[in-house]
């Protein structure tokens, strides 16, 4: 990685940073929270949906995990919040590789493994909704006791800091992802998998290994999630709303980019912000402002915003050449 | 434990509820077979057909069987308009495409229902809905026969159009080989929407037989679609056959783990013989070799 590689990610971080000493109100600190909780937990779909290729439709599986992991060691044995966000983060990589393992070796691409993951989502949603050990369809309420050890503060902006924190992480994680040898091979795996087998690369390694970082950081962001609301259940934690929302911000961000993920939760939380102000009796607006963005995306902006501001970049230097353009693409 | 008597009725109940998934499958195997897409906005597109019913029932006091009757070709104007207009130009001919632009769509359709109706869950009753058939010690569900036999007809009546007729010819023409297909004169584009609403047609069927006993809200279609791709993924995606029978087999498999396991972990089963068939033959049971 290079200093260009780097100082847009500090730039970003900094300002970000500096957002709580201008800003006071705590809805719109919640909002953000919640953003970055979105895109933390996106970023981890991204790296495997993005760099790999391989749409999940399912890693509420992963966030749930996280978020029921950190929930119950602190409830039922005690455990130390920040041990306890590790652990998530843990069990998150190791729900991943066993999910992987399964799907990948069988040969799932495609919609095959769209689907599989889908229903490992439900078959845990399913199971933490009637099982007592996970608190069952009441749910688990984390005690509220404002002590940094429990990960709680008296000022929402330290939240919001560790929260930061952990997404610039991630961002350095995937920029580092998309600069080396793995990221490369990942990215040959999904371009083309057979010819990426070819020329040596072990695939299901390079999947394998995808998947563990990706359920790992998604995790980590149910984890923060679990902390921050204090409260979840299997419809939240394991829910298919969450699976979508992880979904959603890559694509609509900018897929397989390293600021895709962020950008694309700030914009549909933004829009659904705007829709809701707009609109604030109708229940699902923000909902269908989401459903819509993601067809339009899909039909007219296939790289995301990022893309698309990459399209209006080079045509402003007037090199909208198809061979440039693909270069470009290829490039970032 | 429970006398054959009660495991035996639950398996006949389950075998009906089955026919019933077998008709939802049928659509979503279709457009499976033939555009080789997996059809997210299903769900929600049986949502609004049960809405549909429920509407006639409630505003203009239509019988819901009856209702089937003009549903059936609103719906498949419905996929129709939708495959041409919306779903086949925005996802440029990409697999992955046409499952985010088909996910974008149910996420759509599933809002502005709940921005319609709210959150609350209907029922209509009809006179039937709580009759029952004797068969010999057995006592079966007036309207779950009913579905059992429609649903029959109805598979019967879609592979004799895939069989018997030029549209199903061409159909047939365009999942085999689509660019051949194009070569001798078939619009292929036309078939893909035609095949779509052919899919929702048999929605909207699914939906009449269902009002009757069932409820509908939002979120419901969320549920069935789940339970359609098993049923498409057991009995081979694009087979019919495949798909009355995996129908039928989950309707039995769903109601027996019900009986057994409890309602809440009733569906378990179901997203368990899911994930085992695709990791151990995805082709399904029926289907051909990929």
């Amino acid at each position: 990685m290079t200093a260009r590689d780097l100082i847009p990610i500090a730039v970003l971080a900094v300002l970000a940073a500096l957002l709580p000493l201008v800003v006071t109100s705590s809805t719109v600190l919640n909002f953000l929270v919640f953003t970055l909780i979105v895109s933390l937990g996106a970023q981890g779909w991204n790296i495997l949906g993005g760099f790999g290729g391989q749409f999940s439709f399912g890693h509420a599986a992963f966030f749930g995990t996280g978020a029921y992991v950190t929930a119950i060691l602190q409830l039922r044995y005690g455990v130390n919040a920040w041990a306890g966000l590790a652990l998530a983060t843990a069990a998150g990589a190791l729900v991943g590789w066993v999910i992987g393992f399964l799907s990948f070796r069988s040969g799932l691409r495609g919609s095959y493994f769209a689907l599989v993951t889908l229903a490992f989502a439900e078959v845990f949603r399913i199971l933490a909704n009637a099982a007592s050990f996970t608190g069952g369809a009441a749910g688990l309420l984390i005690k509220l006791d404002v002590r940094p050890a429990n990960l709680q503060f008296d000022d929402r902006a330290v939240f919001y800091w560790l929260v930061l924190a952990f997404v610039t992480a991630t961002l350095l994680l995937t920029r580092w992802i998309q600069r080396s040898r793995f990221g490369a091979q990942l990215v040959a795996v999904r371009e083309n998998e057979d010819a990426a087998k070819a020329l040596g690369v072990d695939s299901l390694k390079v999947k394998l290994r995808a998947i563990a970082l990706s359920g790992a950081v998604t995790a980590l962001s149910g984890c923060l999630y679990a902390q921050y609301f204090l409260y979840i259940d299997a419809n939240i934690a394991y829910g298919s709303w969450i699976s979508v929302e992880l979904l959603l911000a890559p694509i609509i961000g900018g897929v397989g980019t390293v600021f895709g993920p962020v950008v694309g939760a700030l914009t549909l939380h933004g829009l659904g912000e705007v829709a809701k102000q707009f609109a604030g009796r109708i229940p699902g607006i923000d909902l269908i402002v989401f459903g819509g963005v993601l067809v339009l995306a899909v039909a007219f902006a296939r790289g995301g915003i990022l893309g698309l501001l990459e399209r209006l970049r080079d045509r402003g230097r007037g090199m909208v050449t198809r061979g440039t353009k693909e270069v470009s693409h290829a490039g970032r | 434990m429970y006398s054959p008597q009660i495991i035996l009725e639950a398996a006949l109940n389950g075998l009906m509820t089955g026919a019933v998934y077998a008709l939802i499958a049928l659509g979503l195997t279709l457009i499976y077979g033939v555009l080789h897409i997996i059809n997210f906005a299903h769900g929600a597109l049986l949502t609004c057909a049960m809405f549909a019913v429920w509407l006639a029932w409630a505003w203009l006091g239509m019988d819901p069987y009856l209702v089937i009757v003009p549903l059936v070709p609103l719906m498949f104007a419905l996929g129709y308009g939708l495959q041409r207009f919306v779903v086949g130009p925005a996802s440029h001919g990409d697999d992955g495409n046409i499952l985010l632009v088909t996910l974008g769509l149910s996420i759509v359709l599933e809002n502005v229902l709940l921005a319609l109706f709210q959150s609350d869950t209907r029922t209509l009753d009809t006179d039937y809905s709580f009759q029952v058939v004797a068969l010999g010690p057995l006592l079966l569900s007036y309207p779950r026969v009913i579905g059992l036999g429609v649903a029959i007809v109805v598979t019967g009546l879609l592979w004799l159009v895939l069989n018997r007729t030029d549209t199903g010819k061409a159909i047939r023409a365009v999942a085999k080989e689509k660019l051949g297909a194009n070569l001798v004169g078939i619009d292929v584009p036309h078939i893909y929407a035609v095949t779509f609403g052919l899919g929702c047609a048999c929605l909207a069927v699914a939906a009449g037989l269902l009002m009757p006993t069932f409820y509908v809200n939002p979120r419901i279609g969320g549920a069935f679609v789940l339970v359609a791709f098993t049923v498409v993924v057991l009995g081979g995606m694009g087979s019919i056959p495949g798909a009355l029978l995996g129908g039928l087999f989950i309707g039995v498999v769903e109601s027996l783990c019900g009986l057994f396991l409890g309602d809440s972990l009733g569906q378990i089963g179901i997203f368990l013989i899911f994930i085992a068939v695709l990791l151990v033959r995805p082709t399904g049971l029926f289907g051909a070799k990929a």
